[in-house]
């Protein structure tokens, strides 16, 4: 039994702990009881699944690793008169229910986040119990568990039994229809206006609260033996159409965004959109484009013609695979830049040996018969924005608040450039990606059509790189002694080394690094290295807003502005 | 013509100069003169009033229809037709008067596409104005096929000819010439153009459409649009995010196949997503426009079904939503501004009326709104007979509650105001309002005894000579319910004011209703016994005649049965059963439906012949004698083995006055 869930590959602790079994009942659990078990799990796990997919769809913009979403009440957040059951959604009454005294609550695992937007979770009465006082709703942390929701200063509540809300005080307000057994109670929360609306079997009943505070719990509240409900945090299909209500509230904040007023001064907004996209085209050596941009809006270009050519040549050579020409050429025209930047030299002979594995280096295509196309361009586009964060010093909250983020950000760029692209939030990837592997078929060692060998094949070329990798561990040894331990440097050399241990290195777990979408952050942090010593921006202004707006997002979704969940950036980014 | 110069001699001027060229005798030249008027109208009323004025109407006409014309001729006078029809009313009057309209269609029988269009936008602006006679789309039977097969040119084609259908759909015959016409199969694809204007045009030509025809409705069910139904692409339509006006047709549309009965009222289509998207078209943050027709489709959804209305009384606070509707200025100098505060304030009524016309809780809950039934009161005297029929829609519908009855309708006197509204008003009204006095004047309703007061009998009288059946049915009613259990004095004054004559005219009522109702009346006039000796000792001989008279006519079972009650009630009298004892043909009447094979029949003879028999009264022993020589005994005998109980027990009752 154990064997088959092993083999699936499912951590035996979770399935304990998800079946509600304690891990020393291992041993006695039979073979029939077994088989309801597994069917339980399964059930579970599908459920999981969907949770996650749903909870993904409706609420995007939440970050989990920050703010992570209720997905059920809290066995440690109640008053000792609820049971829970039923992996902690069903929550039923054990207590005595003679006063209200004896009414409890419980509350969700997580407060709801901002980043929500729009928050939904329903509760369905399985019995109504003896009287059926029970109460829906929200309370922030700390509130007396003792109490129905809406009792309580920070407590919201809606009551089955008289249909009345209860905002922060003992008594009523008519609210909407009295709710028991069979019925659908939905509690919605909009983070936007700070507004609460329930729902009645998908109806939905108006405004109950305003003016709620931040960081409430999903709550539910019970008085009297026998009264137990079901909660829905997006394990299955709501009954109240929420997705529509969204969808609303999507328009109405981009609407907010599309009709914002820009400077009154007449075609300062433009002239400066210009120079913005001017610069982004300089920085990524567009030249004949930036050119005829400059020309035909009027604007001077800050770098030599020339020297954005010489950008341009490294980059499209670091793009297509030809490292080694790449180090070649920056050497020759920046002379003291990587004498300078021993850790990014390292990065660059790391990237070349990759490409070496990858057969695309030119020292290995010498190496296997094949002529170095001198011309062959990178077809592809470098990647937009990619670098996450940079100090937005126009602003003064964002400074004083987030101090010790942007520090942390910052040496993440520098030290660990390869692997970043990955968390970055705001790459329109995917479609770039499909784009690369596409436009690159015809000449490229990686294409998943053509026959993928090592090194290209060639015996002297996979020499010519075992000896590389050895002259690579000898620097990575000389940089240690002379600048101390690096561990994004030790990492990045271990993962690359890691290439060799798999047959076919390609579809092996570290096989991400070949491909050819790993050069472009390779490439950006070269090409803003090269711009620093010109006394150049290492980031495009463009780039630099882009990433600001998308700070500013989270920083939102951090002090609880709700509106965030609808103005994600890639919206805005065709 | 002088003196019309002398006054905008400026103006004219130019105006005249742009008329002459139309009469160029070089084609070339004209072409330049319609292109420079084109450009000189453009925004300009005054320019395209005095255009008109000056007869380039008539001009242009010409030139567009003469074939010897360049296409490019006729397209610049159809744009410049189009533009002056931009204007005010009166240039469509006068557009209109010049035969614009068969010209225009004449038109688009050529084939060049940018002349179709340019004819078809002249036309769209010509119809969608409310003086052009929709009628004159018909009379060419051959223009609505044509128009459907230029569906298919272009875009712009299509948005012109659904907006044009939109707006000229009005009677059922509209509906039907469309629908002959392949209306539904031709622009059901349109639903899904990628032009919005297309989509919302195509969309307005499904609600004018479908909205009280059934054949359209059922039809609609089944069509599907790209694979899918087409109730679930106005579903879609009906999303948060489209613009209102789409959400609002969608609504619209499917409002109407609802009601037509093509879709069930439990449909989730109805219940989960028509009904609240038009309760959110009456919140405040929708125009009044769209407030006042969301409210008009929502009351009008949710009349027939007592569970969209209770779904829709606790749907976003929709009761005290429309209390906003009130808040509108009443009194503004602007009469655009008043036009609103009307049209919300008669939306507002409509969609109460509705709400409460079948659930006590929700008429409560209506009652207890916010100043409520002080806003019925004044409605029910306002200028705008609209808002006036409203409010007394809504009361009539809140009267159907004995609780309001009892409570609010007599603490805030609403039979006064509505007496008033009864004195002179137009049908629609007074059936609604006689229809409201009807309950009042029930019973246990405490406004009874002051409507009385009010001479309201004289009023009630008149309304049963009335042409409309239905306000004969309702003044006959409010007598009927006055009458029952009423003083002598009372009932003396029904009679007296009513005429014996017009009484047995509505006895002789072609409408069932009303001779339900007046054989009610004449039941609860005789009832207690000094009434009926009384009534009868007056008007017994044509009573007896009337009741003769239609036992031995073609009536429903629920008549004869209402007229047997009444013979009974006059078998009560102590002089009045006199009438019958003496009437040998009445006795054999009442024995012939003793032995009736309809048992509410046997049972109210039997109740007659069981007064006239009744022992502690002077000569019930003759008349017992008499009746068991014609052989009754013996009828109540075999009553007495019969398998309905209540007709046993009555029969046995019966016979134990003959054993006593």
């Amino acid at each position: 039994m154990y064997q088959v869930l092993k083999e699936v590959g499912l951590d035996l602790e979770r399935a304990n702990q998800i079946a509600g079994f304690h891990t020393n009942n291992k041993q006695k659990i039979g073979v029939p009881f077994a088989a309801v078990f597994l069917i339980n799990f399964l059930d579970v796990c599908y459920q999981e699944k969907e949770l996650n997919q749903r909870l993904k769809r409706l609420y995007p913009a939440v970050n989990e690793q920050e703010t992570p979403l209720p997905r059920s009440w809290s066995p440690k957040d109640k008053f000792s008169y609820i049971g829970l059951s039923q992996n902690n959604l069903r929550v039923h009454y054990k207590g005595h229910g003679k006063t209200p005294k004896d009414a409890a609550s419980v509350r969700a695992t997580h407060p709801i986040p901002a980043a929500c937007g729009v928050y939904y979770f329903e509760v369905k009465i399985i019995s109504k119990g003896r009287d059926g006082y029970m109460g829906i709703g929200l309370s922030a942390q700390g509130v007396n568990m003792n109490r129905l929701p809406g009792w309580d200063k920070h407590s919201y509540g809606y009551h089955g039994d008289d249909g009345h809300s209860f905002c922060s005080s003992g008594t009523g307000q008519p609210y909407g229809p009295t709710f028991t057994t069979g019925d659908v109670i939905g509690c919605c929360v909009n983070l936007i206006n700070n507004t609460c609306f329930y729902t009645k079997n998908g109806h939905s009943l108006g405004i109950a609260f305003t003016d709620l505070p931040p960081n409430l719990y999903p709550t539910v509240g019970l008085q009297t033996p026998g009264e137990v409900v079901d909660a829905n945090f997006g394990q299955h299909p709501f009954v109240f159409d929420i997705e529509d209500y969204m969808r609303e509230w999507r328009t109405k904040i981009q609407a907010q965004i599309d009709r914002f007023p820009i400077g009154e001064r007449e075609g300062e907004w433009q002239a400066m959109i210009q120079k913005m996209v001017a610069s982004y085209l300089v920085h990524h050596s567009y030249c004949a484009t930036a050119e005829a941009f400059a020309k035909s809006t009027d604007q001077a270009v800050h770098e030599e013609l020339a020297s954005i050519k010489n950008r341009q040549k490294i980059q499209k050579l670091v793009l297509s695979g030809r490292m080694g020409e790449a180090i070649e050429t920056t050497q020759q025209l920046y002379p003291s830049l990587l004498e300078r930047n021993q850790d990014l030299l390292f990065m660059l002979k790391v990237r070349q040996f990759i490409e070496m594995v990858n057969g695309t280096d030119s020292e290995v295509r010498c190496l296997g018969g094949r002529s170095p196309k001198s011309q062959d361009s990178y077809p592809g586009s470098p990647r937009l924005f990619n670098s996450p964060v940079h100090k937005a010093s126009s602003s003064q909250t964002y400074q004083t608040e987030q101090n010790n983020a942007e520090v942390e950000m910052e040496l993440d760029h520098f030290s660990n450039g390869v692997s970043e692209s990955s968390s970055n939030g705001f790459l329109n990837g995917s479609s770039t990606h499909g784009i690369d592997l596409e436009e690159c078929d015809g000449d490229m060692v990686d294409s998943a059509q053509s026959k993928r060998q090592l090194c290209g094949g060639s015996q002297a070329a996979i020499e010519r790189m075992i000896q590389f990798g050895r002259e690579l561990q000898s620097m990575s040894e000389h940089l240690r002694r002379e600048r101390g331990k690096n561990s994004a440097n030790k990492k990045m050399l271990k993962d690359a080394f890691s290439l060799l241990a798999y047959s076919d290195p390609w579809s092996s777990p570290v096989g991400y690094q070949l491909d050819s979408i790993q050069r472009e952050p390779v490439c950006s942090t070269l090409n803003s290295a090269i711009l620093e010593t010109h006394n150049l921006p290492k980031q495009p202004p463009l780039a630099l807003s882009v990433g600001q707006a998308a700070q500013c997002l989270s920083l939102m979704a951090r002090t609880g502005s709700g509106s965030c969940a609808f103005a994600s950036v890639d919206d805005y980014l065709h | 013509m002088p003196c019309w110069y002398s006054e905008i001699p400026l103006f004219t001027a130019t105006s005249r100069h742009y008329v002459d060229r139309l009469f160029d005798p070089d084609p070339q030249n004209v072409l330049q003169g319609v292109i420079d008027m084109k450009n000189a109208v453009i925004g300009n009323n005054r320019q395209k009033a005095n255009l008109i004025v000056l007869g380039a109407v008539p001009r242009l006409l010409y030139l567009l229809q003469q074939s010897s014309s360049s296409l490019e001729l006729r397209t610049e006078c159809a744009v410049v037709l189009g533009s002056l029809a931009m204007g005010t009313e009166n240039n469509i009057k006068s557009l209109v008067d010049c035969h614009i309209i068969p010209a225009l269609l004449q038109g688009l029988l050529c084939s060049d596409l940018i002349f179709i269009e340019a004819c078809l936008r002249c036309l769209r602006t010509v119809f969608i104005s409310p003086v052009t006679p929709v009628q004159l789309l018909y009379t060419d039977p051959t223009v609505i096929p044509h128009l459907m097969s230029l569906l298919s040119r272009s875009q712009h084609t299509q948005e012109y000819i659904t907006q044009i259908f939109a707006h000229c759909c009005k009677t059922p015959e509209h509906q039907t010439v469309l629908f002959n016409h392949g209306a539904i199969q031709n622009i059901a694809p349109l639903l899904i153009s990628p032009s919005f204007k297309v989509r919302m045009q195509a969309l307005k030509c499904f609600s004018v459409l479908a909205y009280e025809n059934a054949q359209v409705s059922m039809t609609l069910v089944n069509v599907l649009v790209d694979g899918e139904q087409l109730s679930q692409v106005f579903v879609r339509m009906m999303q948060r995010d489209k613009p209102i006006e789409m959400q609002l047709t969608a609504a619209k549309c499917l409002t109407y196949m609802c009601r037509a009965g093509a879709i069930r009222t439990d449909d989730n289509c109805i219940v989960l997503k028509t009904l609240p998207c038009l309760v959110r078209m009456c919140s405040k943050e929708r125009l009044l426009e769209e407030r006042v027709e969301g409210a008009e489709t929502l009351a009008y959804l949710m009349e027939p079904d007592i569970e969209l209305q209770r779904i829709a009384s606790v749907t976003d606070h929709l009761v005290s939503m429309l209390a906003d509707y009130f808040k509108y200025p009443k009194t503004s100098v602007l009469d655009h501004d008043l036009k609103h505060a009307h049209e919300l304030r008669q939306a507002a009524f409509k969609l109460y009326a509705s709400l409460g016309s079948n659930d006590e809780d929700i008429r409560k809950k209506i009652t207890e709104t916010e100043n409520m039934m002080d806003r019925i009161v004044s409605g029910l005297s306002e200028s705008s007979i609209k808002v006036r029929l409203a409010a007394v829609r809504c009361l009539h519908s809140l009267s159907r509650s004995v609780q309001q009855l009892r409570t609010s309708f007599h603490d805030h006197a609403v039979w006064k105001p509505l007496m008033k509204l009864l004195q002179n008003a137009p049908d629609e009204v007074l059936v609604m309002a006689s229809s409201t006095l009807c309950n009042l004047l029930l019973e246990f309703s405490p406004s009874k005894e002051p409507i009385l007061e009010s001479g309201v009998i004289e009023l009630l009288c008149s309304l049963t000579q009335s042409d409309s059946p239905a306000l004969r049915v309702n003044g006959i009613w409010a007598l009927m319910n006055m009458a029952f259990q009423a003083d002598q004095k009372v009932k003396v004054e029904i009679v007296r004011a009513l005429g014996t004559e017009q009484l047995f005219r509505l006895l002789s009522d072609p409408d069932t209703n009303v001779l339900m109702k007046t054989l009610g009346l004449l039941r609860n006039l005789l009832s207690t016994r000094p009434h009926i000796d009384q009534v009868m000792s007056s008007h017994g001989k044509q009573i007896m005649q009337a009741v003769t008279l239609i036992l031995e006519g073609e009536h429903s079972i629920e008549v004869k049965e209402q007229t047997l009650c009444i013979l009974a009630n006059i078998a009560d009298g102590n002089t009045a059963k006199e009438l019958i004892m003496t009437n040998d043909d009445m006795l054999q009447k009442i024995k012939y439906y003793m032995g009736h094979s309809n048992v509410k029949l046997q049972l109210a003879a039997t109740f007659c012949i069981s007064n006239l028999i009744w022992n502690e009264e002077d000569g019930s022993q003759e008349r017992q004698d008499k009746l068991r020589d014609m052989g009754f005994v013996d009828i109540l005998h075999k009553l007495t083995q019969a398998s309905d109980p209540n007709l046993c027990d009555r029969a046995k009752t019966a016979m134990q006055q003959y054993l006593a």
